[in-house]
């Protein structure tokens, strides 16, 4: 029974991404699987112009439910209750936790089934279940997987990406009593299948993430593509659905835009095989389904974002991963190296309202501001805009009132004394001509050795003249 | 931030040169092709002597103070409603797109950014779109590979005006390279704060370019020149090669002299 990790993300993160970077096997991984991605998301979205209308109605529907956050959380509440199903809101991971184990509780429950939830990842529930005795058992082949192996996922929508089939082959047969060494996937995924089969019919309590929770109708939307997720939310007696308040929409025919965004974008797929549409637990007249139903919402830090009228886009996410799988950072360290639930650019623009500012001021920095991930959000989060905010914050004088949480806390004096120094040369022409004048003329003096960028680059050396002594003596001619 | 559809003015008699800082001290040659590109046209070119930086180190480190002390200085810096060329997309971009978020609130600068955003030029699209640039092609045949700095083709679509005045050059081809639109790994100071990252996608940029056949690389930004360049030299030194495997230069001075200079 192993205690929550808790993550200090920007300890280590350069350490984390130097090794990951240095590792031939988990970079040329990536790597395809990355390119794979793109390819297959690319030719779901053949025209450009359709897919700006997409992404334009799908930020709307997403900005339009945040604007209207409480009055729609309350709405959603309503119906769900009498839908009959049971809401419960948490604060913090913890209240997250408890709440499940008050259910567990109740109804004496041994064993859980989970599809996949990033939310149960960001509390820690797994953890906390076996503390108290309950098995969780993921039920997502990947989620399988990397809960086998005892690591967390490393993708938000393909957990187990950073896997090699060998290695899967290795971990299936040290772990899985009886199962001898195999690379066929095929027969791979048949021993996973088998083992899983068996745990949902044993199943207390069958938990699940919501891709969208529709207010007008009280109805949790759920997409998957193994089936697993179908049978956690309808085989146990009990079904759990966790997740963050931002998930919430208006209308329930709002989902069909955001659905064929959603597989597009995410694994290149034009629809996910499973979609769940969840209303209730099974009625008298009803053959199966739950004989209850629960929905955790969770806050950990989601308010702060929405409190701020910039921040607040980050909820607009609809966890499709395409930020990541663009990600030229992402692609050469992984998602461990972030040390955070949610990695790559997604995640260094939430992550910091989970943990703090400060906790997470290294990954608002560990990206080129490139802009692909803005390229492909489909719901047109301004992802570099974000992180230049948070680089902001991060580096903010301390104490402003209301001010986001850590902020200020990375603020570095030598940083910011280059930086005011910085400023006053660039703000000052005569200054300014001065410095790169004496640059110029010394530029023998100039060192070999410049930090960090002639570790594996040649050194910068000044012009012998500038472009401005350059155009005075085309003048003079 | 996609980059927008804009209308072009009629070619013009003067233009101002933002030559930005990386230019100005490390890479004058690239100022001085642009600006004898864009005199052989006859636009007279007007360097404000007061110019630095666009201020987007600062801007994009978390020092939005330091970075508007030295943007409002540049704003002050092009009285006539002359067309602004810069020779970065990069820059062009900052100047365009973020000084008016940066002045976001200022009854007084706010207006003015926008003013001098609607007047800012990357090189490149000031070549196609108002000059309408056709020059003989009079080199040798070459093949060489493009690479457009991110913020030159997400802010100001800048892979495409590259592209059409490469097109334009009737003995050069165009290589083809794996993900041309992939990050360099330069990101300002990302290339510093995140060493280890950023050498892992700059040598793959390298080694994508050599692959493909070209025998230079041309770019209209030479933040992205600086980083690809300085990688491939010191990987040939490393391999004790004295001939550069990648040779590179700013489309600028490539055009400059494929069209023959004061010939062309």
């Amino acid at each position: 029974m192993s205690e929550p990790i808790h993550f200090q993300p920007t300890t280590g993160f350069a350490e984390r991404a130097r090794a990951a970077a240095g590792d031939p096997a988990l970079r040329r991984g990536f790597r395809g699987a990355m390119d794979f991605l793109q390819a297959k998301r690319l030719a779901q979205f053949p025209d450009a112009g359709d897919l700006a209308t997409l992404r334009d109605l799908g930020a709307a529907i997403r900005r339009h439910a945040l604007e209207n956050l409480p009055q729609l959380l309350e709405q959603l509440e309503a119906k769900l209750v009498a839908n009959g199903v049971q809401v419960h809101w948490a604060e913090t991971p913890a209240q997250a936790n408890a709440i499940v184990l008050d259910i567990a509780h109740r109804i004496d429950a041994k064993r859980m089934v989970k599809g996949k939830s990033m939310v149960s990842e960001e509390v820690g529930l797994n953890h906390a279940m076996e503390a108290a005795g309950i098995e969780a058992m993921e039920t997502d082949m990947g989620e399988y997987i990397v809960q086998l192996a005892g690591e967390g996922p490393s993708h938000i929508i393909m957990p187990a990406i950073h896997k090699t089939k060998q290695q899967i082959a290795e971990l299936f047969a040290a772990r899985l009593p009886g199962v001898e060494y195999t690379e066929n996937v095929d027969e791979l995924i048949r021993i996973g299948r088998e083992v899983l089969r068996r745990k949902f019919a044993a199943a207390d309590i069958g938990l699940s993430g919501v891709n969208f929770a529709a207010a007008d109708t009280g109805t949790l939307c759920l997409v998957e593509n193994e089936g697993n997720g179908r049978m956690c939310t309808t085989v146990p007696r009990v079904h759990i659905a966790i997740t963050g308040i931002e998930k919430v929409i208006a209308r329930l025919d709002h989902v069909p835009l955001l659905n064929t965004l959603l597989p597009r974008s995410a694994t290149g797929q034009a629809v996910e095989t499973y979609q769940n549409f969840i209303s209730g637990p099974r009625q008298p007249d009803e053959l199966d389904g739950p004989d209850e139903v629960h929905l955790i919402l969770l806050d950990n830090g989601r308010s702060q974002a929405h409190a701020d009228l910039q921040l607040r886009a980050t909820l607009q996410c609809i966890r499709c991963g395409a930020c990541m799988n663009h990600c030229p950072v992402y692609a050469r360290i992984g998602g461990h190296a972030y040390g955070t639930t949610y990695p790559g650019p997604i995640g260094a623009i939430i992550s910091p309202h989970l943990l703090g500012i400060g906790a997470t001021a290294a990954l608002a920095t560990a990206s080129t501001l490139c802009g692909a991930c803005n390229e492909v959000c489909p719901v047109r989060i301004p992802i570099t805009e974000i992180l230049i905010r948070l680089r902001n914050e991060a580096q903010a004088r301390p104490a402003a009132v209301g001010a986001l949480r850590g902020a200020g806390e990375a603020r570095s004096a030598l940083v910011s004394t280059i930086f005011r120094a910085w400023a006053a040369v660039y703000s000052h022409p005569a200054l300014y001509r001065l410095v790169t004048w004496a640059m110029s003329r010394g530029r023998g003096l100039t060192p070999r050795t410049q930090g960090a960028w002639t570790g594996i680059r040649t050194p910068l050396i000044p012009a012998r003249k500038r472009l401005r002594d350059l155009l005075a003596e085309r003048r003079r001619q | 931030m996609a980059h927008d559809t804009r209308s072009y003015p009629q070619k013009p008699a003067d233009a101002y040169l933002f030559a930005t800082c990386l230019v100005d001290q490390f890479a004058p040659e690239a100022g001085l092709d642009a600006v004898r590109l864009l005199e052989r046209e006859g636009i007279a070119i007007h360097f404000p002597e007061q110019q630095t930086c666009c201020g987007q180190p600062a801007y994009t480190s978390g020092y939005p103070d330091e970075a508007r002390a030295v943007a409002r200085r540049q704003i002050e810096l092009f009285p006539e409603a002359w067309p602004v060329i810069v020779p970065s997309g990069s820059c062009a971009a900052m100047m365009r797109h973020h000084y008016p978020k940066l002045f976001a609130g200022d009854p007084v600068l706010e207006p003015k950014a926008r003013a001098l955003g609607e007047r800012i030029f990357e090189l490149t699209e000031f070549l196609v779109h108002v000059v309408g640039f056709r020059r003989e092609d009079r080199g040798e045949p070459c093949t060489v590979a493009l690479h457009t700095s991110c913020h030159a083709r997400r802010e100001m679509g800048a892979h495409e005006t590259s592209a059409a005045l490469l097109a334009g050059l009737a003995e050069v081809t165009v290589a083809q390279q794996a993900r041309a639109e992939e990050c360099c790994g330069f990101g300002g100071t990302f290339a510093i704060r995140h060493p280890a990252i950023s050498e892992a996608i700059v040598s793959d940029k390298v080694a994508s370019l050599v692959d493909s056949g070209a025998s230079r690389v041309v770019s209209a930004d030479c933040g992205c020149l600086f980083n690809i360049l300085g990688r491939a030299e010191h990987i040939d030194r490393a391999a004790g090669r004295g001939e550069p495997s990648l040779p590179g230069e700013h489309l600028a001075s490539f055009l400059w002299r494929r069209t023959a200079g004061e010939q062309g």
